[in-house]
């Protein structure tokens, strides 16, 4: 990986978004939500099911535009920028729904990913002249240290839709390393896998962002979030409803609200 | 690939089948000289399709864009080669001038006609890109007035062929006690040519380039994500695959010395898709054998069908082209059946539709 983050520009703020808003016909996905990822960190993202979180994924990776809002990446804007091009300024995502290359091995799928940090065009594909030989035994080893870095070596060859699923998340998290992003954008990275699988995630999420690489995490499993996270944002019905370290948002009332149901829920509880 | 892996395993073995092969394909018009010169003509327009084929295995095997207007571009490039080699305007430009503006304009027009389908998929696409072939071949068929571009539906004629200093590809000569005969001549540049745009295939579906059109292909919102600039790559390949056309085009004109709007007709599209489906989208060599099982099997049976009929009935029953049709479509239902991804089918092509006929 690359060198480790442990320079000034550590907790500097990365990512500010200021007031973002979508709206999908008459359902308000995103409403107003502000909030500011600092390098380094491990930014939580949860909210009960259609709370706005993998909207705000896609607004922020360009598949959506926002209809009111900004986002400001390590000081410039990305306002009205493509998916493609939000990845070249270093934001790397994966998605809930798993969409990796299925029909390509493990290994493609990784040199898939560093295509934005690569340079070769039709003429050097074509003449295969040194440099572009050299780029792309560079592509290879590169694809193949990630994979052993999400500890996927032994699979490099196996079609990536003959994996496991908790493979599938490693080698959607392996892909996105290769555009070596700056913020890594995870969604629900954890859904689906077992204990062990879930607890290798989380070591491997430790791994990442000690390598410097800044983390936005949307995840169900609280027990992972609680553990891993550094500062937590809770969305419902597209809105910001609480913000701050872990610990803190777990005690939040309007959070347990909205997570349980409210008083009705809560009374049960304490019985 | 992977009895091509086996292979490289055994060097010499390798080395021993290329030169099998190249000696074959040396003495291959030869050959058919000795059956008919017709032979040759056939072999040549053969390797021609093999060329479009292999375009358009570009645009709809590796970035998986299906296009049904292809053979516009190949109308383009010939139509470059005939205005610019013909009296239509007095111009007599060498052909390796010509072939390569060809090829350009070509790729313009690819790039043209390839920019408002970005992003339309499947079916939609098709449609348009059908539409985009026809209004080429019509603007071909009716440039011929206020001002008098493409000669209109009577074509261009005596068009010029090949020729290099004093050396033509249209006339017979004697070389070494053997009669050179112009389609021998076509046919050793064609193969030279052939060989060079299957290389250049192969370069490509195995680089940085290829592997984007294959993410394109496999999942468009995750190529972009990944940071493939998705617009750029597939007009790239429209670019690359019209421009193989053009050459192609150029070559025919050269060839025939006569062209005219028919020869670029929606079915010539269809023709060209079906090689490549039946040869196998995405595999060079399984488009190659495609181009050439559909340009041999028919004029075979056009050899055949009449005269076979006459020996056993003693008359014509069923005529040879409509036969032919008939064939067609049945070796197209068969192979539907039973190689659904086609004679050799890319490794990747298999595994999907291996995946889809298992869910």
């Amino acid at each position: 990986m690359s060198a480790p983050l442990r320079d000034a520009a550590a907790g500097e703020p990365l990512l500010v978004a200021d007031r973002i808003s979508k709206s999908f016909g008459g359902v308000q996905a995103l409403a107003d939500v502000s909030f500011t990822i600092r390098r380094g960190e491990i930014y939580g993202l949860i909210g009960p099911n259609g709370a706005g979180k993998t909207s705000l994924f896609n607004v922020l990776t360009g598949i959506y535009a926002p209809e009111a809002g900004t986002f400001t990446f390590d000081g410039h804007a990305l306002a009205g920028l493509k998916p493609n091009d939000v990845a070249e300024r270093g934001i790397a995502r994966t998605f809930q729904n798993i969409r990796l290359f299925a029909n390509l091995s493990a290994l493609e799928n990784v040199m898939i990913g560093r295509h934005v940090r690569t340079r070769a065009n039709v003429f050097g594909a074509i003449f295969r002249n040194a440099s572009t030989r050299a780029e792309e035994r560079a592509i290879e080893t590169r694809a193949r240290e990630l994979l052993e870095y999400v500890g996927m070596s032994p699979q490099a060859n196996t079609l990536a839709k003959h994996l496991a699923y908790g493979d599938q998340r490693r080698l959607e998290i392996a892909r996105a390393l290769a555009t070596d992003p700056r913020l890594l954008a995870l969604d629900e990275p954890a859904a689906g896998m077992n204990a062990t699988e879930t607890a290798a995630l989380k070591g491997l999420l430790e791994s990442i962002r000690r390598d410097g690489v800044t983390i936005l995490l949307i995840e169900h499993d609280m027990k992972l979030v609680m553990s891993v996270c550094d500062r937590v944002l809770v969305l419902d019905y597209g809105r910001k409803i609480a913000e701050g370290p872990a610990t803190t948002v777990q005690k939040d009332e309007k959070v347990i609200a909205a997570y349980l149901g409210g008083e009705v829920t809560l009374s049960l509880r304490r019985r | 690939m992977r009895s091509y892996f086996e292979l490289r395993r055994h060097p010499g073995l390798e080395w021993a089948g290329l030169a099998l092969v190249a000696v074959a394909l040396i003495a291959l018009p030869w050959v058919l000289a000795d059956i008919g010169t017709a032979w040759v003509r056939i072999t040549n327009l053969a390797i021609l399709y093999c060329f479009l084929a292999l375009g358009l295995n570009i645009v709809v095997g590796f970035a998986g864009l299906l296009d049904l207007g292809y053979i516009a571009f190949y109308g383009v490039g010939a139509y470059v080669y005939a205005l610019l080699a013909s009296p239509q305007f007095g111009l007599h430009l060498p052909f390796w001038v010509i072939l390569p503006l060809g090829a350009g304009l070509a790729c313009i027009f690819g790039v043209l006609l390839g920019a408002p389908t970005l992003k339309l998929r499947g079916d939609y696409l098709a449609i348009v890109t059908l539409g985009f072939g026809e209004i080429i071949r019509i603007f071909l068929n009716n440039l011929s007035s206020p001002f008098n571009l493409t000669n209109g539906p009577q074509g261009i004629t005596l068009i010029d062929p090949f020729r290099i200093d004093g050396f033509s590809f249209a006339t017979t000569q004697r070389v070494l006690g053997q009669t050179l005969s112009s389609p021998i001549k076509y046919y050793y540049f064609l193969l030279a040519v052939l060989l060079v745009v299957i290389v250049i295939n192969l370069r490509l579906q195995n680089s940085r380039i290829g592997r984007a059109w294959e993410a394109i292909r496999e999942d468009e919102i995750a190529a972009r994500a990944m940071g493939i600039n998705t617009r750029n790559m597939k007009l790239l390949a429209y670019a690359m695959g019209a421009s193989f056309g053009g050459v192609a085009g150029g070559m025919f004109s050269a060839m025939q010395g006569f062209i005219s709007p028919e020869s670029f007709v929606l079915v010539e599209s269809i023709m060209v898709l079906s090689m490549v489906v039946l040869g196998g989208m995405g595999n060079v060599f399984g488009v190659v054998v495609g181009a050439l099982l559909l340009s041999y099997v028919p004029e075979v049976l056009r050899y055949t069908v009449g005269p076979v009929q006459q020996a056993v009935l003693g008359r014509t029953l069923i005529d040879p082209e409509v036969f032919r049709m008939l064939l067609f479509g049945l070796a197209l239902v068969l192979m539907m059946l039973f190689r659904p991804a086609g004679i050799l089918p890319s490794a990747l092509r298999k595994r999907e539709l291996q995946a889809r006929t298992r869910e």
